[in-house]
């Protein structure tokens, strides 16, 4: 199932359906309170007029044969209300009018002694609520039949209505804002385990591929238990596909090792110029398949890794050391000298080591293979503003090759045909850098040929 | 020097081993780990050049028992893996240098040096003609007991006569000793470093002849 972008969000749909119900039942609760207190509203008026109606009939006399009412002032003072109400009454004898409004229409239900009816109805320009009560009464031994109708307009009961409408729209209100706050609440705590899992997932660093050890809430084992499986699954998978990188170079690598030997041991052993040439040729072709793919693994370990650093503190004095010993017998076998500068205070940097060595050594081996014979090769590290460490060769420099472009992948300078390389030992610093915070700078050696390319990196 | 080769692919061992002898060095070869602690424990090695990946069992495993053995001999370990991360853990385990296949002979002629001179306290490895000593571990030559530290071509192209003294050598052939294939050199730049040994050697009694046509040989003073 698809949904508008909006409602993708499981906490916007959650907080909208709640926030639904919660309007329906503030309608719902708006109405039932309304009709509560109307009903009761209307039962207190239809009291009050039967009370009255008992009062008129209490005071109904029989007189020499004839019936008579000396109307008490309290059956009609008890109806009295600040509203403008007018009361109404007509108490009939037999069917003819003994007192009261003879306009006032009889009852559609005609009531009985024991049972009063009640009517609503509109009666000159007003509705109003009438009840009708019957009373037997005996006139010189001739019982004569009695109807009380007292009827009262409904202008009060209409005013508390309103006032009870206005309570109960407040109330439904106020239910609806709260009950809405709430299910925003709802919405984003029943959703923080989903939170707390993807934030599990974030934080992994590349390597992480242990099972998830939350405990999800019981909706949510599923989905763990699928993410965790596929998690095993891709463990396995990479695993695999680590022992064939690594199968797959050893045994590309071994034969090509084999025809290098032999090809070194067949060109000693030839004489002719041409042959011996050809000969050179062909290992410089396996030297430079070699290298692109060691670059090209060096170069994806870096993509890969740069994704997570994996950081530690790192002594930059010994670590630049460790690495130019290490490449010191390359150096060695063109005559050519790496003198190195580190501050008897070297600066410590946090980040990752074998990314940091990487950059380094590529840069270094650049210079060390651009470098003419018998030259030196300057590799300084400064500690002032910035961590700085720069490597200055006299070689040929960068030409007129633009410097930004070098960084690119399998971009190599204008004027290097005549020398192995893939292209990608700037791309790997320059990457290695940036994942640092840090820069790589490539100019040219102040005062002399040759190129200065500089690692800068922020101070922690 | 004398090499122990641990290599279970025979072609690359024959191949590797051929290369190694071609410039004066005794390779012994070991198909298997088991055959390699057979080598170790009947003849003594300047060093052993271990294949990381074997079909055996790990060579890692070997380079932690061969160290904690406390054996002295150094290792530099070969592998067909090139990812730093590799090499870092290699040197964690005890091998003194690494190089990755396929691999220039010079470059890991210049490694082993570089671990022995490291190691320091191993045999030295001296050659000597009439009064002047060659030292090719410590990279010095000795004048009647005054040493000159010598360059690494310098060493190299010594090595070359001090190894075998009066034969003539070709151009050619110390052009392929002295540089590497990446290098296009011409064949008077072998002149030039000709040039610089005559120059070491000229307070002894060695010196370098010129063969017209031929080459170049080391001879004593008559």
């Amino acid at each position: 199932m698809t949904f508008p972008p909006l409602t993708r969000s499981i906490r916007t749909r959650l907080f909208l359906q709640l926030a639904a119900i919660s309007a329906l039942l503030s309608v719902a609760l708006f109405l039932v309170v309304r009709g509560l207190a109307e009903t009761a509203a209307e039962a207190t008026q239809d009291g009050i007029l039967a009370a009255s109606a008992t009062s008129i009939a209490d005071a109904l006399r029989s007189e020499d044969g004839e019936i008579t009412l000396d109307l008490p002032y309290s059956a009609l003072s008890m109806l009295g209300t600040t509203n403008d109400d007018r009361v109404f009454y007509k108490v009939e004898v037999n069917g003819e009018t003994l007192t009261g409004y003879d306009d006032l229409p009889a009852p559609a239900d005609p009531p009985t002694i024991s049972q009063n009816t009640f009517a609503t109805f509109d009666y000159r320009g007003d509705e109003v609520r009438m009840v009708s009560a019957s009373r037997t009464v005996s006139a010189s031994g001739v019982p004569s039949n009695v109807l009380i109708s007292v009827a009262q307009t409904r202008l009060g009961l209409a005013a508390i209505s309103q006032r009870i409408s206005a309570i109960a729209t407040g109330v439904g209100l106020v239910f609806f804002l709260v009950a809405t706050a709430l299910s925003l609440l709802a919405a984003r705590s029943a959703l923080r385990p989903l939170k707390e899992m993807t934030a599990a997932v974030t934080r992994r660093g590349p390597a992480d591929l242990r099972p998830l050890a939350i405990q999800p809430p019981t909706e949510l084992e599923p989905f763990v238990a699928a993410l965790n499986t596929f998690i095993a699954r891709l463990r396995a998978s990479l695993l695999r596909s680590e022992d064939l990188i690594a199968e797959a170079a050893h045994r590309v690598r071994t034969p090509l090792a084999t025809v290098r030997a032999k090809a070194e041991v067949t060109h000693r052993k030839l004489n002719k110029p041409e042959h011996k040439q050809t000969m050179r040729e062909m290992i410089r072709a396996i030297d430079e398949s070699s290298r692109s793919a060691g670059q090209l693994l060096d170069h994806a370990m870096v993509t890969f890794r740069t994704d997570s650093l994996a950081t530690e503190a790192i002594d930059m004095g010994e670590l630049v050391r460790e690495t130019v010993a290490r490449l010191e017998p390359a150096a060695d076998l063109k005559d050519a000298t790496i003198r190195c500068t580190i501050p008897k205070q070297p600066p410590h940097f946090t980040g990752d080591r074998i990314l940091l060595q990487s950059a380094i050594q590529n840069i270094l081996d650049n210079a060390i293979k651009y470098s003419p014979d018998d030259s030196d090769i300057a590799v300084t590290l400064t500690a002032a503003d910035t961590i700085r460490l720069d490597v200055t060769d006299q070689g040929r420099g960068f030409g007129d090759s633009d410097t930004d472009t070098l960084k690119t992948r399998f971009s190599r300078g204008a004027n290097v045909d005549d020398i192995v390389g893939s292209g990608l030992g700037l791309t790997i610093a320059d990457e290695v850098a940036r994942a640092h915070g840090g820069t790589l700078n490539i100019t040219r050696n102040e005062g002399a040929n040759g190129a200065c390319v500089s690692l800068v990196f922020p101070l922690q | 020097m004398r090499f122990l080769l641990i290599e279970d692919n025979a072609n690359l061992a024959s191949a590797v081993a051929e290369r190694l002898q071609l410039d004066g060095h005794a390779v012994d070869h070991a198909g298997t780990l088991d055959d390699a602690e057979n080598c170790i424990a009947a003849a003594d090695y300047d060093l052993i050049l271990l294949d990381i990946m074997r079909p055996d069992g790990d060579g890692r495993t070997f380079l932690q028992s061969h160290r904690r053995a406390a054996k002295s001999t150094p290792i530099i370990v070969t592998t067909a893996r090139s990812e730093v991360s590799d090499r870092v853990s290699l040197l964690d385990l005890g091998a003194d240098d690494y190089i990755t296949k396929p691999f220039d002979f010079s470059e890991l002629e210049a490694r082993c040096r570089a671990v022995l001179r490291r190691r320091g306290g191993v045999a030295a490895n001296r050659l000597t003609v009439a009064n002047a000593v060659l030292d090719s571990t410590a990279g010095e030559l000795q004048i009647d007991g005054v040493g000159q530290t010598l360059r690494n071509r310098e060493l190299r192209l010594l090595e070359v006569f001090f190894t075998s003294p009066g034969q003539v050598f070709s151009k050619s052939y110390l052009l392929d000793r002295l540089f590497s294939f990446s290098e296009d050199v011409g064949e008077n730049a072998i002149e030039v470093y000709v040039g610089r040994i005559r120059k070491r050697l000229e307070p002894s009694d060695a010196i370098i002849e010129t063969v017209r046509g031929l080459g170049y040989r080391l001879v004593a003073r008559p």
